[in-house]
């Protein structure tokens, strides 16, 4: 491709921060809100998760009860399809690994969908849920995560771009089949890697 | 900048997959030719694009645009397309970031004749093809996706189809202002003297649990209005959001 007339860019090459994916800025201190959907407001005391499908004990917790399982944080860095990436950042919840050893994984499950309390969805291949990829955090920086946020409670698959970690999340299930989710399904990438710049159908 | 008309035969283009406008072409980064540059206010750029082998959009969709240095770098930046689909341009508007690399770039050294790379057009969630009525409410910039669907509205035949509120804090801070009063829309100007604010009354005045709402602004515009849609009896769940993050 051609360069651009008369752009010679603010970030040079040599300058540029190794964790920024190809694509990516360094948006700093701050945390742009992208949602499609109206905020709800969820009560962190009524709120519950569900991990369920190709599972042999299909489960439900609470927040407290999710607070009783060993804690796991997350520190590093996350990346918005819309070209923002947040570095060295931390949130706090369990690992998602907690979970899914609770429920026990049949071994035909290969995929899974994330479900929030609006009805969006998206899903991800089982391999990038575990082995330590994911979790399910209610703290970010030490603070409760706030609503515009996903707060109570969201998902965080750090490795791929954030639209894979459903905001106010509230039910996983395990598939033995790849279905589509919210932003799959209306032109967004399949997986997600921001590495591969797998941003759009086609990338 | 008034999208070409083109009559109220004009249908929405058929996208399915292998027709005319197979959307799957829509990820192709594409070289587009600028034609028009207009800057409506100091804080803003309209482009509109010749873009070859262009797939057709449908109102409230966007476009990429990448610039490239002579070193490789690149960067890019979101869109939303402000034209018609019926328009034989794309027009892009572009609200200048404080400090923004891309939409500074846009605002300052772009003129007719260049070239841009782009893709498009994306997403298919935020989209509204006419035909039924829908309520469209945008703040600032992002009444752009918003004049996209009037306009179309127009090219239908059937304007009326669209229940439009925007806001501003002042005139020269709405995009397409004068059309979009032209139009009927309801106009909020912030800081205008006796310029008002959408609040409560005026949103119960727009609402209608049947219809679609589409919602696009700042993360602030789009939480305060949410929160009086509701309020006013519209059902969450037919509000599709489009905000805008600080993405210079």
């Amino acid at each position: 491709m051609a360069t651009t007339r008369g752009f010679f860019g603010r970030r040079r090459e040599s300058e540029r921060d190794p964790r920024l994916p190809p694509g990516q800025y360094d948006v700093g201190a701050g945390w742009p809100v992208l949602t499609a959907e109206a905020t709800p407001r969820v009560d962190a005391d009524r709120w519950s998760i569900t991990v369920d499908g190709l599972v042999d004990t299909p489960t439900t917790w609470t927040l407290r009860e999710l607070r009783l399982l060993p804690p796991s944080v997350y520190a590093g860095d996350i990346h918005c399809v819309t070209t923002w990436s947040k570095l060295d950042t931390n949130f706090t919840g369990i690992s998602f690994d907690t979970l899914l050893d609770a429920v026990g994984v049949r071994p035909e499950a290969t995929f899974v969908v994330e479900t929030s309390t609006t009805g969006y969805t998206t899903n991800l291949p089982l391999d990038d849920v575990r082995g330590g990829k994911a979790w399910i955090v209610w703290e970010h920086e030490g603070k409760p995560l706030t609503r515009e946020h996903g707060g109570p409670v969201r998902m965080l698959v750090p490795h791929l771009y954030f639209w894979k970690s459903a905001k106010w999340i509230e039910r996983i299930t395990l598939l033995d089949h790849d279905e589509p989710g919210f932003w799959e399904v209306n032109g967004y990438h399949e997986r997600g890697d921001p590495w591969r710049e797998q941003r759009f159908d086609g990338d | 900048m008034s999208s070409a008309s083109t009559g109220t035969e004009y249908a929405v283009p058929d996208d399915r997959p292998g027709g005319p406008n197979d959307r799957r072409g829509a990820a192709k980064w594409r070289d587009a030719r600028v034609v028009e540059v207009a800057h409506p206010g100091d804080d803003a750029v309209v482009l509109r694009l010749a873009v070859p082998e262009r797939v057709q959009h449908h109102p409230g969709q966007h476009y990429v645009v990448r610039l490239r240095a002579p070193d490789g770098y690149t960067a890019q930046r979101s869109y939303s397309v402000a034209s018609a689909p019926g328009d034989d341009l794309v027009e892009l508007f572009v609200e200048r970031i404080e400090d923004g690399e891309v939409s500074g770039y846009l605002a300052e050294v772009v003129e007719p004749g260049d070239e841009l790379e782009v893709r498009g057009p994306i997403g298919r969630w935020f989209v509204w093809s006419g035909g039924v009525p829908a309520i469209a409410i945008g703040g600032g910039s992002g009444v752009a996706p918003l004049v996209g669907m009037l306009r179309h509205a127009v090219d239908l035949g059937h304007p009326e189809d669209l229940r439009l509120a925007v806001s501003a804090t002042t005139r020269a801070r709405l995009p397409y202002a004068d059309e979009l009063e032209a139009a009927g829309a309801r106009i909020a100007l912030t800081r205008e003297p006796g310029g008002g604010r959408l609040d409560a009354s005026a949103i119960a005045g727009l609402v209608d649990p049947d219809l679609t709402v589409y919602l696009c602004g700042s993360a602030r515009f789009t939480g305060a209005m949410e929160t009086l849609l509701v309020d006013a009896g519209q059902p969450a769940k037919s509000i599709r959001v489009e905000r805008f993050g600080p993405t210079g």
